[in-house]
């Protein structure tokens, strides 16, 4: 007899999330996944300055702040067919790599860790064996005895103060919690340097975004970031090289650290590579572009269908019709009036909530469609999609780490096995991997341009008469971002943000294709249908992000109707 | 926290209280000759307690914490409060989650500081943000009504916030439109620096009293002067050297950027002596204009942000600064109260049609 289990809310993410299941013989035979907030943003955005949009757009969320930012000065700049200079493209590239930085950093350590990792079982761990457990690991400095004695000292005086504030009432002791103390230890300790880690990269977004969260450096048309070498109140040498030894350290703590963790971790945890693939068509978009115009760049995108890389199809441009004219939303099972699918240009939606109801409308997210089908975004599919098309940087850290997962678990663990619940971490962490070898590539390539006497950072937009359709991605840390935008006389017509937590968020559609969160928790175990931490385990896996995924395009001159509250 | 916390000293008999702490041990994971210390900590906690709630929001508030070195957040959870509910940080989801707020405030009833991110809608009865099949709204009365002070951290807990932007769809407010008989300290921003909100939060655990607060119940060590007095472009705006577009000769200079929109004359915050992330910046260090986010509904007032600010008088070089004074009080408008703009909707968009001073 299948017995319902309601998680709600799911914590540590953003947002408000609830995730059902049917749980019959200790395996998940059902799920649903359910977006538990919705604040309009799009409504508000109509009639407003398309040049204002990015700053709105970016309270979407403060986790990954930036992102919403980026994506609106490129749909914006795509209605315009605007080219920005390519030191303010730089520059964005700079904050994308160093804000996902962070944001992976805190996702795996700080956010989904703890489902892994048995904070009070490290209170039994021995320091000297934990050292040399993490040194077999990596030459990092900080995997020291008398390092991982301190932590477990100040993790102990914590306990013992009777206060466990946020680690209360976690799943300590659960059955599924297999880590042995020592590798609880190292991770505490790790999840402490982790903190400082975080703060450190985020310094970067601060230097060129001006404040963080929340930059405050982009504008239509490029970056309000003035940089002149020879003025003490710009963008000059010494922001430079602060950015470039940030950068450095950081480089250091994630190929030292964090890819080490996570391929430890998925190593102790082999038999949950089975677990977790869901949706295995994925979508990833191309960016970090090294061009004016958004035709050439550092990180890959395409889409694969079924699992089989050899259907790999790229997405090569800021206009690339391929991604423009196959994104779809549907809202058979979400909470808005109607069961349409629909473009995003194209759409008119009025919420219309009606509470939990598993075989109607259950959710405030709609379900994005691609060519139809339910696509698994994230860094999962950017990995996937990088090696499938033979990208050389991707190749070498995804090599790299199936050697390493290998050498420890005992024995050969394939490609394929990337497509799991620890896959996802692992491919969070190539990203980072990369991304860590990128960002400072690219302040590099800002440097060099300085040098050359180019300071120029901005080309004013210029709003014609008429309607003019724009739209932007981005590949955000939580996969493929789209902000679709149509401008009529200088004002916000309309205005569609098609969101990575909505694409894994995403409800069943009007076929009743589940969106890949529901479909991931298909077949999971469940040691205890009253702790349900496998859940956690598999939904944490994609980073969700709640306060993205939920919002509403705004009906063309509609008000929104009054829901009937229940 | 004794004054804050003495009329609110826990009521359980004994015997439920000896009970309470078995629970909380067990709930713990630790093994029950800890109940002692677990009791102790319960009667008398060493880090005061507190719940922080999360409704329409972006979690940049929370983020903001993440980018702070003193204290840093691990010193500020892990030794200064014990943070009982966070659903971004805490280990407990689900059932657990919330039994965990629960007894929280069954527990430290009277005694909590109850932080609030994130506004509360209140069309429909408030169904546009549910948690643990709860509304926000009525979270938010439940909690707070035993709390012993309610911190609204960020502009949406403050004021409404973005979702409150016109056609503001689903209701949405601040904290100090629902709670009333319960002392509120706002520390608005979008998000606020991390450094107002922890030292707001060490004052009060150090002084054991609140902060002086503005009309708006903004700490004033925070939220005491506008944007413009503090300025370092502000010398450039008394001489009348202004940034007339971004990247210029101008902008490469540092010169001031009222004309590109910047609403440093009409916004109060410490965002040029405090700065951000401890790299020394903010946004009109970067080269961008201020856009007002600590006032009261600026996605409303201060928009477009490109554009100036209306009604202040702009030096063109004959300043210095017996004229930047009177400029200073021009830009508080004809209202002599500075709560008076915060009000004034529109602000922006009256001026672009009046004024021109190029």
């Amino acid at each position: 007899m299948a017995r319902r289990v309601t998680v709600d809310p799911i914590t540590r993410i953003e947002g408000h999330l609830r995730i059902d299941v049917e749980v019959d013989g200790g395996r998940v035979t059902n799920a649903w996944s359910s977006a538990q907030m919705w604040r309009g943003i799009e409504v508000i955005l109509k009639g407003k300055d398309p040049r204002d949009a990015w700053a709105f757009t970016q309270r979407i969320c403060g986790v990954c702040t930036t992102v919403h930012a980026l994506a609106s000065v490129r749909a914006v700049e795509n209605a315009l067919n605007l080219e920005i200079p390519i030191n303010a493209q730089y520059v964005r590239n700079i904050i994308l790599a160093a804000h996902a930085l962070q944001d992976h950093i805190v996702h795996f350590y700080h956010l989904s860790a703890l489902d892994w990792v048995d904070v009070v079982s490290a209170l039994k761990a021995d320091p000297k064996k934990t050292a040399a457990l993490a040194q077999a690991l990596s030459p990092w400095p900080g995997n020291s005895v008398t390092r991982f004695e301190e932590v477990k000292e100040r993790l102990k005086a914590f306990v013992e103060s009777g206060q466990l504030g946020p680690f209360e009432n976690g799943y300590w002791g659960h059955p599924a919690m297999k880590l042995p103390p020592e590798a609880n230890l190292m991770a505490v300790s790790h999840y402490l340097e982790a903190l400082e880690y975080q703060y450190k990269v985020n310094q970067i977004v601060a230097i060129f975004g001006g404040k963080s969260p929340h930059i405050q450096t982009f504008v239509v048309g490029g970056v309000a970031l003035a940089i002149n070498p020879d003025n003490e109140a710009t963008l000059n040498m010494e922001r430079l090289l602060w950015a470039k030894k940030l950068f450095e350290e950081v480089k250091k703590f994630v190929h030292e650290v964090y890819l080490p963790d996570v391929i430890a971790i998925g190593a102790l945890y082999a038999d949950w590579l089975k677990y977790g693939a869901g949706v295995t068509n994925y979508l990833a978009v191309p960016d970090m572009p090294l061009d004016t115009k958004g035709e050439s760049f550092d990180l890959p995108g395409g889409t694969i269908f079924n699992g089989d890389l050899e259907s790999v199809k790229p997405i090569t441009s800021f206009n690339d019709p391929y991604f423009r004219d196959n994104v779809a939303e549907c809202i058979a099972h979400s909470w808005y009036q109607g069961d349409w699918t629909k473009h995003p240009w194209e759409e008119e939606t009025v919420p219309h909530y009606t509470d939990f109801q598993p075989r109607g409308k259950y959710s405030w997210a709609k379900a994005p469609r691609f060519k139809g089908e339910p696509m698994q975004v994230g860094p999962l599919a950017q990995v996937l999609v990088g090696y499938a098309l033979g990208h050389e940087l991707t190749k070498k850290w995804v090599d790299y780490s199936l050697k390493r997962l290998s050498q420890i678990a005992g024995a050969k663990v394939p490609l394929k096995a990337l497509q799991s619940t620890p896959g996802r971490h692992l491919a969070r962490a190539i990203r980072s991997a990369m991304l860590a070898e990128l960002g400072p590539k690219h302040l590099d390539l800002l440097i060099k341009n300085i040098g050359q006497g180019d300071l120029e950072i901005f080309n004013p937009p210029d709003f014609p008469k008429g309607v003019l359709k724009g739209f932007g991605f981005h590949e955000a840390p939580r996969g493929t971002l789209s902000h679709w935008v149509v401008i009529e006389d200088g004002r916000i017509a309309n205005y569609q943000c098609v969101v990575p937590s909505t694409w894994n968020v995403s409800p069943r559609d009007d076929k009743g294709q589940m969106g890949p969160y529901e479909a991931s928790l298909i077949d999971n175990p469940i040691a205890d249908p009253e702790r349900p931490l496998e859940v956690l385990r598999t939904i944490h896996s994609f980073d969700p992000c709640i306060a993205c995924a939920v919002h509403v395009l705004n009906p063309e001159k509609k008000e929104i109707v009054k829901v009937k509250a229940l | 926290m004794s004054r804050l916390f003495a009329n609110g000293l826990m009521k359980l008999r004994r015997r439920d209280f000896l009970k309470a702490a078995t629970i909380a041990t067990a709930a713990m994971g630790l093994p029950a000759s800890m109940v002692d210390k677990v009791a102790a900590a319960l009667k008398s906690p060493a880090r005061p307690p507190v719940i922080w709630l999360h409704f329409m929001e972006c979690t940049g508030c929370t983020e903001s914490l993440l980018r702070t070195s003193h204290p840093d957040v691990a010193t500020l959870i892990l030794d200064l409060i014990s943070l009982e509910y966070h659903e971004t940080l805490m280990a407990a989801a689900g059932k657990q989650a919330e039994e965990n707020l629960r007894r929280a405030v069954e527990k430290y009833r009277g005694k909590f500081i109850c932080v609030v991110e994130g506004g509360i809608s209140t069309k429909d009865g408030g169904v546009y943000c549910k948690i643990g099949g709860r509304t926000a709204l009525e979270i938010l009365k439940h909690v707070s009504a035993d709390a012993s002070a309610v911190i609204a951290v960020g502009t949406c807990a403050a004021f409404g916030g973005i979702q409150a932007a016109a056609p503001n769809p689903t209701g949405a407010v601040g904290v100090r439109d629902i709670v009333k008989d319960k002392p509120i300290i706002n520390i608005p921003g979008c998000p606020p620096n991390g450094y107002n909100i922890l030292a707001t939060i060490v004052y009060i655990l150090t002084f054991n009293k609140f902060p002086e607060l503005d009309e708006l119940n903004r700490p004033k060590f925070a939220y005491g002067r506008r944007i413009h007095d503090h300025c370092e472009r502000r010398p450039h705006f008394d001489e009348g050297r202004f940034v007339e577009q971004f990247g210029d000769e101008g902008h490469k200079k540092g010169y001031c950027l009222y004309k590109v929109g910047c609403k440093g004359p009409v916004t109060y915050a410490n965002c040029p002596t405090q700065r951000f992330c401890d790299v020394g910046v903010w946004p009109v260090a970067a080269g961008h204009g201020c856009i007002g986010c600590t006032e009261p509904n600026f996605w409303d007032n201060m928009i477009p942000f490109y554009e100036h600010v209306p009604g202040v008088e702009v030096p063109a070089g004959q300043g210095i600064v017996g004229k930047a004074e009177r400029i200073g009080k021009f830009a508080i408008g004809a209202a002599a109260a500075g709560i008076a703009i915060h009000a004034a909707a529109g602000v922006i968009k009256k001026a672009t049609t009046k004024e021109k001073e190029e």
